[in-house]
This record gives C-alpha cells, structure tokens and sequence, in this order.
C-alpha cells in the first residue's frame, strides 16, 4: 500500500483553562491519496479542534502527525507555515477572505506568497480555478461585494491555488443555503474524482455525508468509527 | 521576489484601507520632524548671531597691563636697609603704565606660535571730542583696520564707510553711531580730538560704526593705530592691548596661563571673560532639543496607538493570512512595513516643511538697532539637521510599530477562527 496522505497516530489533546478538559483522546487514523473523507459527531465532540491540529495551526497536542509520509510534529513555525502554504488547503465555515483584496488577489495570495510561479503565471492559474468554480465574473470585484455562496467559492479557489496535498473544510457548507451546499458538494466531489484529490470535511450534513468515500464518526473527543468495514 | 512583493502589497492596501488613521500617524511625524528642523535651524541660527555678537568680535586672549602698584618698592633694593623693617604708606602706581611691556617681540613670538591665528594690536586713549561748541568724553582705539577685519569681523559694524576708508586715509577716524548722533556729524565731516595732554588733532569722518551695544556706540571711535601713537607722542613700539584670535577657542585658557607666567603680561581669555554667554547658549540649545524630541516622541506613541488599532482591526486578514502559509514573521513585517512607510513619508514630508518654514522665516524682515547688519531673522540651513530629522523619524516610527508588530506575529489564528 501506498504512504498515506494523512496519518495521526496517538493524538492527545487537553485543555487546560478554565480546567483540564481531555478534549481528544488517542486519536489513530490515515487518509489515501484521492480519498474524499467526511468527520461527523455531535457538536462540541472535538472535529474543529482535530481539523486545527491537522492542519499545523495548533500544535499543542500529543502524538504524531504525518502529511505526505513526512512527521510534522514538532517542526519550527515557519516551516509549518511553509506546509499550510504548499500542501494544506483550508476551507472555514465562515468565508475567511481578505475584504479589502479584490477576489483574484484573495485567490493569488498562497501562490505568490510560495512564490514557484511568476506573478502572471500565478494570475492565470487564479483566473482558470475560478473559472472552474464558475465565478470568474466576480475576479475584479473586491472580495466583501459578493455574496455568501461566491465567497465560499473564493474560499475553495484559494485552497486549491497551490495544487495541496489536501483540501481540509470545517463545516465550509455549515453557512450556505441547501442550493448553495449542493453546489459546493458537487465541487468538492469533482476535484475528488477527476483530479484526485484527497479531501477531509467536517458536516453536519447527513446527506452530504452519505455521498463521500468514508465517514469517520466522533464522539467526546474519540473516533468511535472509520467507516471502513474493517475497523 | 514575488513573495516579498506580496508581503508589501499587503502593507500597502491596510494602509490605503485605512487611508484616513495612516494619513493623521503621518501627519504626526510630519509636524514632528518639521517643527524639529523649523525649531533647529532657528535657534542656531539665533545661537550663531548672538554668538558672532560677542565671541566673534572679542579677541580669544587680550594681552594688556594691569594698573597696579609695584610689588617691590626701591627701598627693598637699598643695602643700607637690608635688615631693616620698612613701612611705606600709600603706595601709588607709577605713572603711563597702559602700554604693554616689550610689546613688539611679544606679538613676534605669538605670531610664530602655530596655535595663534592672527594677532592684531590696539592702541587706547581716553579723549574729548571737539565739534562746534561741544564737547564729549570718550575713548578712541588705535587699530589695524585690515586686522580688525579679518580676525573680529570689523566690517559687520561698520554701518557707513569701510574699514578700509580708515586704513586708506591716515587722518580718518571711524565714530561710534551715539557720537556721531550727539555730535550731529556725518560722513566727510570734520572733527577735532583733545587727548588727555591737551594736543588736539583735527581728523575727517571716513565711517559710522553700530556695535549694538549703546555703552560702546556713545563714547568709542578709531582711527590708524600710528594716529592714535602719534597723538599720545609715542613712537611705534607703544600698545596697549594685544589682541589674539586661535585657530581653536579651547587653546584659550591655557594660552592666557603661558602667557602671564612667560611676559609677566596680564591676560584674560574669552572663557574668563564670557563664562555667561557660553552657559545661555548651551541651555538654549538644550531647550530646543528637549521640546523637539518631545515632539518626535509624542508623534512615535501617536503611530504606536494608531497600529495597535490597526492590529485589533485586522485580526481576521493575520488569521487568514496564516492559515494560508504566511509565517508569524511575514505578518510582523507586514506592521513592521506600515509603520516604516508611514514614518518614511510622513519624515520625507516633516524634512520639505521644515525647509520651507526655515525659509520663510528666513526671508521674515528682522531689523534691530542692536544688530545693524541683520535684516532678516537668521536661519542655520545645516543638513545635519535633516538627516538626524530623518534618521530620528525611522527609529522611532520602527520602534513605535516592533512593539505591536510582534504582538501581531504571536497571535494564534485557531482563537480567532474559533471565536467567529
Ligand atoms: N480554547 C478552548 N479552551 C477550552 N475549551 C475549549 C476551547 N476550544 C474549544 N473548547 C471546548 O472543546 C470542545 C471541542 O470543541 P470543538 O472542537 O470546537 O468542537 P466541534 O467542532 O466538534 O463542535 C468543546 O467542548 C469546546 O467547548
Ligand atoms: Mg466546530
């Protein structure tokens, strides 16, 4: 078998204040590459607090976390920084945006701040992902002129900028009307199928859940199921 | 080079965003550093006349005989009255005591040593001036009018004729301005001098000199220093005064010391005869820096409130920003560069106003019967000014935005995506 894309093994997470509060307990699990995987759990069960530990923003845990076969855990910031902006695509329940930045340049930021391409370069890679997300008649417009569904598009457009390893979404659909979710469901199973690209969302969604490859459950801070047969 | 790029693109859209707050912190530093250079200049500029008004004209040593008694009395010579104990009452000085002893190989061996600059010799007399009817107590010097000019800047108060008038015409004296007024004389007018012996000398008016100072304008004029000899009778090796000017005004103090050991002259040297004048103007000087570093401090806590605001605003863009990829240090040196272009442009603009303050004031008419050769107020368009107006203005505009910048660089982007 193939390294996984993604690999926690033994995650530990305590909150200290106001008291101590074991908010992820021995958290085993891997994503493959393509794999388009959904974490469900009541609210208040820990999915946000996991989904900040895989994606190297919070690094105050126990454990291990691999991405692409490599261990994380412990790395410097900027070499985390490095690893958000190269191979990690966050989408946020709420469309985090730069307001004052039209749409192009919200979508241009992590490439040219990975600076591999050339400005133009970056601009017509910007220009064809919101193409494929059907927004690129908003590009010009600044970013908090559009509506809630478009900038959750942008959103998705931003994280794929730098072709990741992994798109990560908290809730992104948490905010949208039913037509809107759809919407960004579809995208999300688009990008899955056809570029391969692995992908590990948050839903309270059932049905947006049903239709992903796997659905792992959670419950006061555990995985209480990987939604494969065998585990 | 696009990431560092991007870094600046940033910087520069929260500062246009916020165009209004950017524009009032660089307003701050502006009026800072333009008062600063405004202020500076100014006072210098004051500091410089003011200085130029007695230091410049007042030689850095004055070699000249003390009138006083002998210490040794001829009896002490006395064989006779070797053992004896000798009372003498009322010991008075001996008489025409003014000159200065030797006074020809003296200012030969000052005009050798290489501290000296220049050295020019005066000749005073107590006289009465004699016009018409009238007759005025007074004190004529005896001077080397090209001396004078080039070592004490004569010529500035000189407000009719020249020195060199004087120097070109042998029997020309140059009157003080309250003489000249009592004694309703003008220029190529006539003039008879009594001198204390009672020999009159008739001279031509050849200048009207202003030294601001009313005291001197009403009793002192000068004439060639081989009139002045001439109208006491004394042949060419009698002065009065030695006047010194040094390269260095430090070398002063101990010049006078060597000289009253090595002459047995006495001297005084600009120190012991200004000591005031040179405490004036050091706290001038520190008034000017306190009030315009003030200036500057408060317009740096004025950037410093401003980013803070700015950093509280903008929490979302440094979440996003690093949730994207960017480094805690990328959005340091996002504030960092706010806070930098503000002090650069508001600095740059600080150094054209106060150019152009400094000349306006410059050109503002100032006309004073003191100081007969100013007409306008006077500026110190010096450069070093400038720099250290800049150079102050990016210290301490960095410094104003470290200090936020790093709180920006530390801040957890989970606490703030989680409290939405
Ligand atoms: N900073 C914090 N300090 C203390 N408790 C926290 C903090 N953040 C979250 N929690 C608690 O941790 C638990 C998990 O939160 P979260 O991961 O946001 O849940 P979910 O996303 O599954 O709704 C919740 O009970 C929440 O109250
Ligand atoms: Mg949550």
């Amino acid at each position: 078998m193939s390294t996984p894309i993604l690999k926690a093994t033994e995650i530990d997470k305590h909150f200290y204040k106001p008291v101590d509060f074991h908010v992820l307990k021995d958290i085993n699990f891997e994503i493959e590459k393509g794999e388009f995987v959904s974490i469900m759990g009541k609210s208040g069960c820990g999915k946000s607090t996991l989904l900040y530990i895989l994606s190297t923003m919070d690094t105050d845990y126990t454990g291990s976390l691999f991405l692409g076969g490599r261990n994380v855990t412990g790395l410097h910031q900027r070499e985390l920084a490095k690893i958000r902006n190269a191979q990690i695509g966050f989408v946020f329940q709420f469309h985090y945006l730069l307001a004052e930045f039209t749409v192009l340049d919200n979508v241009m930021l992590p490439a040219r701040k990975l600076g591999a391409k050339t400005d133009a370069q970056i601009r017509k890679d910007a220009m064809d992902k919101l193409e494929l997300l059907g927004i690129a008649s908003e590009a010009h417009k600044r970013a908090n002129m559009i509506s809630g569904g478009q900038k959750q598009r942008v959103a998705i457009a931003r994280a794929l900028i730098n072709e990741p390893l992994i798109i990560m979404g908290d809730e992104p659909t948490g905010n949208l009307d039913s037509k809107n979710s759809e919407n960004v469901f579809n995208i999300f199973t688009d990008l899955s199928k056809e570029k391969g690209l692995s992908l590990l969302v948050v839903t309270h969604d059932e049905d947006f859940a049903e239709k992903t490859d796997r659905i792992i459950r959670m419950e006061d801070g555990r995985i209480i199921s990987h939604g494969r047969d065998e585990a | 080079m696009s990431r560092h790029r991007v870094i600046f693109d940033v910087t520069i859209t929260h500062l246009t965003s916020r165009l209004k707050q950017s524009s009032i912190a660089a307003l701050g530093v502006t009026f800072g550093i333009g008062t600063f250079i405004t202020l500076m200049s100014f006072m210098t500029g004051l500091n410089e006349l003011l200085d130029g008004l007695i230091l410049n004209r007042t030689p850095h040593v004055r070699i000249y005989n003390e009138i006083t008694p002998s210490d040794e009395q001829p009896v002490a010579l006395s064989e006779a009255f070797e053992d004896a104990v000798n009372l003498i009452h009322s010991v008075k000085p001996k008489g025409s005591q003014e000159r200065v002893h030797n006074a020809l190989p003296m200012m030969a061996r000052l005009a050798d040593d290489p501290r000296v600059l220049g050295i020019a010799p005066q000749v005073k007399a107590p006289v009465f001036y004699l016009a018409g009817n009238i007759e005025l107590n007074g004190i004529v010097s005896g001077i080397q009018p090209f001396d004078e000019k080039r070592l004490f800047n004569f010529g500035d108060y000189v407000t009719e004729g020249t020195p060199d008038d004087l120097a070109k015409n042998r029997n020309g004296i140059l009157l003080g301005a309250g003489v000249a007024t009592k004694m309703s004389l003008e220029l190529g007018d006539r003039i008879q001098l009594s001198t204390a012996r009672g020999v009159l000398v008739p001279l031509k008016v050849v200048g009207i000199f202003q030294s601001g100072l009313a005291e001197v304008d009403n009793i002192q004029s000068y004439v060639n220093i081989s009139m002045a000899q001439q109208m006491l009778g004394e042949g060419t090796a009698y002065i009065t005064d030695i006047q010194v000017k040094l390269h260095d005004i430090e070398n002063a103090v101990p010049m006078a010391e060597e000289i009253r050991r090595n002459f047995k002259a006495s001297a005084v040297d600009i120190k012991a005869a200004n000591a005031q004048f040179e405490t004036g103007t050091s706290i001038r000087n520190l008034i000017t820096y306190a009030v315009s570093i003030t200036l500057l401090i408060v317009a740096g806590f004025g950037i410093y409130n401003i980013l803070n605001m700015l950093i509280y605003e903008k929490m979302n863009d440094i979440a996003i920003l690093k949730a994207t990829g960017f480094s805690g240090d990328d959005v340091r040196n996002i504030f960092i560069g706010q806070a930098m272009v503000i002090g650069i442009v508001g600095g740059l603009l600080g150094l054209l106003i106060g150019l152009v303050m400094s000349i306006m004031i410059n050109q503002t008419p100032f006309e004073t019967e003191a100081l007969p050769t100013i007409k306008t107020f006077p500026v110190n368009f010096d450069w070093r000014f400038y720099l250290f107006g800049i150079v102050f203005a990016l210290v301490s505009t960095f410094l104003a935005g470290y200090l936020p910048a790093r709180k920006a660089r530390k801040i957890d982007p989970v606490e703030i995506i989680r409290g939405q």
